[in-house]
Order: C-alpha cells, then sequence, then structure tokens
C-alpha cells in the first residue's frame, strides 16, 4: 500500500471499529463512547491550534459554549429544530475564534496564553450576568421537540451514538485532509520556525488566523452537539476547567497526530471513570496526569510511537 | 486589600521577572498559606495571638519549602520553558487544589485576629486589624525590596534576571536561585494569605481570585517590574471597591478582565512598563 492509502485505511477501520462498538458494548460505555467522540471533535479541533500550528490557547472553552449556547438558546427561545440550530453552533465557534484571533493573534507566546485565557473569562462572566437570557450557572435543558435530527429522536441512545459518530467521522475526514494538504504543511512551518516561512511569502498573521477559525469551527461543533446529544446547556462548560480538558487530551493522545485526540478523550475519560469509582479525589488524577505527562512524554502516546518507529502516522 | 494585593503580585511578578516563568499555581499557594494558618492556630498550644504570629512564620515557610520542591522537581526538569511550565502548573494547581480538599474539607473556616481593636475616628470607626494589615504587607514588601536592592542574594537574583548565561559564567548556581525565586514568590502569597485570613475565610477554591487579580495588576504593571506592580496593586485594589460600587460585581470583573486582555495585546510592557 503507498502511504496515503495506508493513512486513510487505518481511519476507515477505526470508524468501522466504533460503528461496531455499537451493538457489542453495553449501553453505560456506548454512551460513554458517545460523549467521548464528541469531546475529542473538540479535542481536534485544539490540536489543529495547538498541535499543528502552535498555537497554546487557554480560551478554547469559549468557542465551545459559543457553539454550545448559539445552539441552545435559539431552540429554547424561538424553538428553532435541531438541525438549524446546529448549524448557527458551528458558525458561532468560527466566528468567536475570528473575533478573538483578530486581537489575540497580536500577541504570541505566553502574552497569547494569558490574552485568551482572560477573555475566555470575560465570557464566562458575560453568560454568568446575562443570566435571565442564558440561565446562568444553572443552565437550561434542551427542549425534546428540538433534539431531532432529520427524523431521528437524538435523546434515545442508538441515534444519539450514531450522530456522535457521523460528527466525529466527518471531522476526522476533515483534519486529515486539511492536515496533508499544503496549508497543512504551512501551519506546521508557523509552528517550527515563523520567521523563516515569513521569508517563504507566507503571512503568519493570516495562516494563524485560519487555523483558529478552523478550530473555534470544530469547538464550535462539538459544543452544539454536545448540548443537542446529552440535553444539558450550562455556564459551567465556559469555565477555564473546558479550556484545559482538550489541553490534557491532546497531551496525553499526542500534539500534532491526527488520532491523539481521540485516543486521549479515551484514556482520560476512563481514568477519571475509573479512579473516581473508588476516590473521590480525580482531580488530584487530572493534575498529576499533567505534570506527568509534561515532564517525561511532552509528545504523548501517539507521537511517542511515532518517533519509535511508526513515522508514516499522519 | 490594596497591600494584600500587592504582596500577592509582587511575589507572582518576582518569578516571572526572574525565572520567566508564569506561574498559574500562585493562587494556590495563597491558599495553602491560609489553609496553613488555620492548621498552625488550631493546633499550636498556646493563645491565638502567639499562635497567629507563629502561623505568620511557619506558613509561609512551608509554603515555601513546598514550592522549592515543585521547583526541583518539576519546573527544573522542564527547563522553564515558558509554555510546559504552564501546563506543569495548572497541573499543580489541581494536585494542590484536591489535596487541600481532601485533608482539610470543604468548609471555609475563619482563623481568629491576633487581637480586636477598634479605632474610633470622629466619622467613622476602623477595624485596627485592617490598618495592622496594611502595615504589617508595607514592612514585607520594605523587606523585599531592600533585599533585592541591597543585599548579595538579591543582587544575584538580579544579574540572573538580565542574563542567565552570564550570571552562571561568574559561578552564580542559578538552579538554586531559581529554587529560592520560586520559594520566596510563593512564601510572599502565602504571608499575605496568613495577614488576610482573619478576614475572610479558610477555603480550597479561595486562591482563585487573587490569581486573577494578581494577574491583572501583574500585566497592568508591567510584566517584571516590581515599581509598577505596587502601584497598579494600589490602584486596582483601590478601584476594585469603587467600580463594584457603581456596577455589579460581576460586570466589574468582566470589564476588568476585558480591559487585561486589551492592554496585554495594546500595550504588552504594561502602562508603567518599564521599556524594553
Amino acid at each position: 500500500m503507498t502511504g496515503g492509502a495506508r493513512i486513510w485505511a487505518l481511519h476507515l477501520a477505526l470508524v468501522a471499529v466504533l460503528f461496531a462498538a455499537l451493538f457489542v458494548l453495553p449501553t453505560y460505555h456506548a454512551t460513554n463512547l458517545a460523549r467521548i467522540m464528541v469531546l475529542a471533535v473538540f479535542a481536534m479541533g485544539y490540536n489543529l491550534a495547538f498541535g499543528y500550528t502552535g498555537l497554546l490557547s487557554l480560551g478554547h472553552a469559549m468557542f465551545f459554549a459559543a457553539g454550545m449556547f448559539a445552539m441552545g438558546l435559539p431552540t429554547w427561545h424561538w424553538g428553532w429544530g435541531g438541525g438549524p440550530a446546529l448549524l448557527l453552533g458551528l458558525v458561532a465557534g468560527g466566528a468567536m475564534a475570528g473575533a478573538v484571533g483578530l486581537l489575540a493573534l497580536r500577541t504570541a507566546g505566553v502574552s497569547f496564553m494569558i490574552v485568551t485565557l482572560m477573555f475566555a473569562q470575560a465570557g464566562y462572566l458575560t453568560i454568568l450576568y446575562f443570566g435571565q437570557v442564558t440561565g446562568g450557572d444553572e443552565g437550561f435543558v434542551v427542549e425534546a421537540a428540538a433534539r431531532s435530527l432529520f427524523g431521528f429522536d437524538l435523546s434515545s441512545d442508538v441515534p444519539r451514538y450514531l450522530a456522535a459518530l457521523a460528527l466525529f467521522a466527518t471531522a476526522l475526514a476533515g483534519c486529515l485532509w486539511l492536515v496533508r494538504s499544503p496549508f497543512g504543511r504551512v501551519m506546521v512551518a508557523m509552528r517550527e520556525n515563523e520567521e523563516r516561512s515569513r521569508m517563504l511569502g507566507y503571512d503568519p498573521f493570516r495562516v494563524k488566523l485560519a487555523a483558529l477559525v478552523i478550530s473555534g469551527l470544530y469547538a464550535g461543533a462539538a459544543g452544539a452537539a454536545y448540548g443537542l446529544l446529552f440535553g444539558y446547556v450550562g455556564g459551567s462548560f465556559a469555565t477555564i476547567q473546558y479550556s484545559i480538558l482538550p489541553l490534557l487530551y491532546v497531551l496525553l493522545g499526542g500534539a500534532g497526530t491526527v488520532l491523539g485526540p481521540f485516543l486521549g478523550a479515551l484514556a482520560m475519560f476512563y481514568l477519571i471513570d475509573i479512579t473516581s469509582g473508588f476516590t473521590s479525589a480525580w482531580l488530584f488524577f487530572v493534575g498529576a496526569a499533567l505534570v506527568l505527562l509534561i515532564l517525561f512524554a511532552p509528545k504523548g502516546i501517539l507521537g511517542t510511537i511515532r518517533e519509535r518507529g511508526a513515522r508514516w502516522l499522519p | 486589600m490594596a497591600a494584600v494585593l500587592a504582596l500577592t503580585a509582587v511575589g507572582l511578578n518576582l518569578v516571572f521577572g526572574v525565572m520567566r516563568v508564569v506561574n498559574v499555581a500562585h493562587g494556590e499557594f495563597f491558599m495553602l498559606g491560609a489553609i496553613g494558618a488555620w492548621f498552625v492556630t488550631q493546633y499550636l498550644p498556646v493563645p491565638a495571638a502567639m499562635a497567629w504570629i507563629a502561623a505568620l512564620v511557619i506558613a509561609p515557610l512551608a509554603v515555601g519549602a513546598i514550592a522549592a520542591l515543585a521547583d526541583v522537581t518539576v519546573l527544573k526538569r522542564l527547563k522553564y520553558d515558558p509554555e510546559a511550565t504552564i501546563v506543569a502548573t495548572i497541573g499543580l494547581l489541581y494536585i494542590f487544589q484536591q489535596a487541600a480538599l481532601s485533608f482539610y474539607g470543604p468548609d471555609a473556616r475563619p482563623v481568629a485576629p491576633p487581637f480586636h481593636l477598634r479605632l474610633q475616628l470622629p466619622w467613622f470607626g476602623y477595624s485596627g486589624y485592617k490598618l495592622f494589615v496594611v502595615v504589617a504587607a508595607a514592612v514585607i514588601l520594605l523587606g523585599v525590596w531592600l533585599m533585592m536592592t541591597r543585599t548579595r542574594a538579591g543582587l544575584v537574583m538580579r544579574a540572573t534576571q538580565v542574563d542567565r548565561e552570564t550570571a552562571r559564567n561568574f559561578g552564580i548556581d542559578v538552579d538554586r536561585v531559581y529554587a529560592g525565586t520560586f520559594a520566596l514568590g510563593a512564601a510572599l502569597a502565602a504571608a499575605a494569605a496568613v495577614l488576610i485570613v482573619p478576614i475572610q475565610q479558610a477555603h480550597y477554591l479561595m486562591g482563585h481570585d487573587p490569581l486573577l487579580l494578581s494577574f491583572i495588576v501583574v500585566i497592568i504593571g508591567g510584566l517584571g517590574s516590581l515599581r509598577g506592580t505596587l502601584v497598579a496593586a494600589l490602584i486596582i485594589g483601590l478601584s476594585d471597591g469603587v467600580i463594584s460600587m457603581f456596577f455589579s460585581p460581576t460586570l466589574a470583573k468582566i470589564i476588568a478582565t476585558l480591559a487585561v486582555a486589551l492592554v496585554l495585546v495594546f500595550r504588552p510592557q504594561g502602562l508603567f512598563g518599564a521599556k524594553e
């Protein structure tokens, strides 16, 4: 097999395995897996900014929440259906990322992290401030009527799993195509050496802004889907914790790898799920995982595998 | 409030200035200081005032030791790469928070102030303790300033700040300087917490607000500039009360965080920052 065919085959196989898992796994784990797939889409978006373009943002919760609220508010206040609301969520995530990027991308490195963190904090506080419209800290439950897509009821298990899988597969294919495209190479060039890319005639600001907007589209879609599939929209999804989760997933799975975010989300979700079974101190494990990862395996699971031989991994 | 904020922010800025490390776990050192004060006053079999004074010494020392340990075991191995250290300090933040929750519990607990004294001015009464906090914070800040400008340790720290490699060539043990700076920064936050804890209560989530406010102060005052930090702490500490009088606290926070973000975007050296 040629390199390209082998890569596509690997990713198709993963989607097929996930499809088969629906018929094998008990309901509890299938619901978990649906959740993981949506979170993995969020992490994939984060990875496009952080892993490929080198933009370490601490504000992605804002894009996630933008998608979630742009989906949830019209269904709540104006009785929109699930389809258009989902689309609006996708667009809102990208638009928010574009707006933040226009300002925040004037800075780099540590300043960029703090600026995105501050914007996200302001976004969270805004949600609280307009609590009467947004439901504030308590959030709201998405109407059952809105939770259907093409006639399928998304609140029941099988359609929900399939919808999550469809989103995940689309996002995965998009991500794979993007990073193998010429634009994907330019994104990596920005990460590796911004000055040299500028010399070669690329405009770093525009490339980074485009990458951030794509990343925001992913986050917005994931946020909207999360609200729609699991029926709850709340301000807690805009807190800094939801900016750190995708960072954690990406670091664990491997920054700058296509499958890393999914692997990281899967491993982290079950690490928390299992540890919270016998101790309430799961926050400790999140912290310890972050410290240990950055210390001993800054390239993550897939990054390490790629280094040790499988150099063809995208 | 402004005085305590200044102490915390100076600690944060010291660490950033000398080590180029943005310490996201700084608020947790503040929290650990407050909780340390609670444990000391609770379990030391001496009168309350004595115990509090003991806490003012013990808690910063203990927190400083924890910080030095964190520096040697984690940050040093990352070679102080700015982005990696932020991720690592986020991890530390979670670990400290969980440790406090597990060993101290979820409730907020009060610490008795060392003395009750009410100054009765002609127009209004004023808590004597609050005045004492201001004086104590000023004394500690003066001590830090004297140390930075007059002593050999301060000279070594400033040398390391200006040029790490040259300092190393002159035989300065940079690793020790870094561990010491990180410990000092954390100890300052802890001392601020011990001062404030008789007014507020000790709680495992209390590190959040000081962290955010310190960030705001440090950024407005200019990263790495101690004088700017002091001025900004005074302005923010005083204006925080004024703004919250006119707007709701949430709106005040929104304005403050947005202002900080915009300052960083358009004036990265801070409003009072030194020219690069």
